[in-house]
């Protein structure tokens, strides 16, 4: 795919607080965004390797609370009288500290899981998720529990000129949350068009042909996994600062299934299929709140859902890209799709 | 033949559950030569390939390759040793075209890594330049270069059958195993098979062959072990081979013309 469409996409996505200033819908977009990322994230792990990570909140929230203990600082006992203290940081810091973190025990589960892959994975994923809500829970000291992280500062930039600027308006936290999308976007194209990524969709489509030419299982299934990880703790240390409040809830099951949703019906294996599955439903709750109750809203995702499954097994996009003439990538020519359009 | 073997399989015995799959098996192969390990079906031929190549392990015996052991090591590191096998089904990269099924069999060939993929350094796009010339040059050595954009999965049989050994054949290795390369094919697709795994030898490619089709074995090998219910009941080249009476009795029980029996396996 010609990379023409996608950067008139951002423009337009860039554009759109000058043309329509709307406070409400430009805050759906934003919170829209942070998910669109995580499903981003979801994506190479569940688009590229084919493994289904279903506690991918874990790294969100994981993300979200680095972040926010960061910024907000912490002096808790680790045992035998000590104590560690961490002075608060600037939320740029948090943002790191959220990647580092998360990308951490995406590595820790990554080693820890592709040892037993398939079903094993999805189970040891589910209660990773649920371990660390118990934790977030009950480590009171640290995470005040379900008294949630409070008065979080927003996102702050240095500007030229302007020097350190808090994110408090809306328009502004969009575009970092653009910025930041677009950026993680990137990331994953560059990795699929290379060769890791190449290997990544050989050890989905046959693993044992992949090994048999000399392709690193673990190696690089670990490798989607940080990535993947980091990403998603990208995605949560932005909601942190957007919501300015982190609660034990950040990694709850329905914050996974809305990403599998998203890259699902997306696309999964397609670089824009979590956009356009993230727009989707990221958007319509919001936008048709006033329209229909929200038991109707439901039933008709639901319904939503089934034929979506039933009619584009393979997702929106590749059924768009059905449509449209096939590239044929001519010899000598620099680039070519690396198998984005197989499901 | 006193330079040291390639490969020599050493008293390798596999148990797969309680059964024997084979007993005590040893041969060598030199740099250089074509040797094909036959055998009725169930003897054991697969299995020692996948022995060789590490996805199983034997009860017993070594497996070294210029002169490294390889027992326990896992396949792909067995593969970026130099050594590469085809699989007896057809295994290819379905849903994935010719061209990108040739790319991704030539993983060894390069080595960037995510930091390379991310920042596509100028070294990172050479080389991507390079994979891409070396897939072509592939494609065109296994005449599938006008197949290219296809999915891997809608070629015609005889085509997947050979885009199988180019797979195995991209990452140029030092030895080869092919597992029943011609299963299924017709006469004239055989003769072509034959003819490309003849240029895979001309290109400095030691091949270690498993295929039934008698003919193909007699004119293409230098030696030839024969295996019977997990044992070595002969070895040596094919005009003797031919004239043995254990291998004649195992295959047709001494029946002659045997080597037809065997070729639509
Ligand atoms: N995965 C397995 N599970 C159980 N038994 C197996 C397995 N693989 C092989 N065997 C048994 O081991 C023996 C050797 O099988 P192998 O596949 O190596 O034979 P082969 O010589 O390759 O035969 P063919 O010519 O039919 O391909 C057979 O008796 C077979 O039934
Ligand atoms: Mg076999």
């Amino acid at each position: 795919m010609s990379a023409v469409p996608g950067w008139c996409f951002v423009a337009a996505m860039a554009a759109l607080p000058l043309v329509l200033p709307d406070l409400y819908l430009l805050s759906v977009l934003t919170s829209a965004g942070i998910f669109i990322i995580g499903a981003i994230s979801l994506n190479l792990l569940l688009g590229y390797t084919g493994q289904l990570s279903l506690g991918h909140a874990a790294f969100f929230g994981l993300g979200a609370y680095a972040s926010a203990l960061a910024s907000l600082g912490f002096d808790i006992g680790i045992g035998f009288g000590l104590r560690l203290t961490l002075p608060p940081q600037p939320v740029w810091i948090g943002f790191l500290a959220a990647i580092a973190v998360a990308g951490g025990f995406g590595w820790l589960l990554g080693r820890l899981a592709f040892r037993v892959r398939g079903a094993y994975f999805v189970i040891i994923t589910i209660c990773f998720a649920q371990v660390l809500r118990m934790v977030a829970l009950n480590w009171v000291e640290l995470t005040q529990g379900p008294m949630a992280l409070i008065g979080l500062s927003p996102f702050s930039l240095w500007l030229p000129g302007q020097g350190v600027v808090e994110l408090y308006a809306k328009n502004q936290t969009y575009w970092l949350v653009l910025g930041v999308a677009v950026l993680c976007f990137l990331v994953v194209r560059q990795i699929v068009h290379s060769r890791v990524g190449r290997a990544l969709v050989a050890l989905r489509e046959n693993e044992t042909l992949a090994r048999s030419v000399g392709i690193r299982v673990t190696h690089y299934l670990v490798i989607a996994t940080v990535v993947s990880a980091g990403i998603a703790g990208a995605a949560g240390s932005l909601f942190a600062h957007n919501v300015r409040i982190v609660d034990p809830d950040v990694f709850l099951f329905i914050y996974t299934v809305t990403m599998v949703i998203m890259v699902i019906t997306g696309g999964k294996g397609t670089l824009w299929g979590p956009v356009v599955g993230g727009l989707i439903f990221g958007l319509l709750p919001d936008l048709l709140r006033g329209a229909a109750p929200p038991e109707a809203q439901w039933i008709a995702y639901g319904v939503a859902m089934i034929l979506l499954v039933m009619f584009l097994p393979r997702g929106i996009v590749p059924a768009i890209a059905a449509l449209m003439p096939a590239r044929r990538p001519g010899r000598g020519a620099t680039a070519s799709p690396v198998s984005q359009e197989a499901p | 033949m006193s330079a040291p073997p390639l490969l020599s399989v050493e008293q390798v015995a596999v148990q797969i559950g309680g059964l024997v799959a084979i007993a005590d098996l040893s041969f060598t192969v030199a740099e250089g030569e074509v040797v094909s390990l036959i055998g009725p079906n169930g003897a054991g031929k697969t299995t020692a390939f996948n022995v060789i190549t590490g996805y199983m392990r034997p009860r017993d015996g070594r497996v070294r390759f210029r002169g490294q052991d390889l027992v326990g090591q896992a396949p792909e590191r067995i593969a970026a040793a130099g050594l590469v096998r085809s699989f007896q089904r057809t295994s290819i990269f379905g849903r994935c075209t010719v061209f990108e099924n040739a790319r991704m069999a030539l993983h060894l060939r390069g080595r960037t890594g995510l930091l390379g993929a991310l920042l596509r350094l100028p070294a990172a796009r050479r080389e991507e330049a390079r994979l891409q010339e070396e897939a072509w040059a592939m494609l065109d050595f296994v005449g599938l270069a006008a197949r290219a954009d296809t999915p891997a999965e809608s070629l015609a049989y005889g085509e997947q059958r050979r885009l199988g050994i180019a797979l195995a054949a991209a990452a140029a290795p030092q030895l080869l195993l092919l597992d029943e390369p011609a299963a299924g094919l017709n006469p004239s697709e055989t003769a072509e098979c034959m003819a490309l795994i003849r240029r895979l030898r001309d290109r400095g490619t030691t091949i270690l062959l498993v295929e039934h089709d008698m003919a193909m074995v007699m004119r293409i090998s230098d030696r030839i072990v024969v295996l019977n219910q997990g044992r070595v009941i002969a070895a040596g080249p094919p005009a003797e081979i031919r004239e043995d009476p254990d291998v004649i009795r195992a295959y047709l029980g001494g029946a002659p013309g045997w080597e037809s029996a065997h070729a639509a396996a």
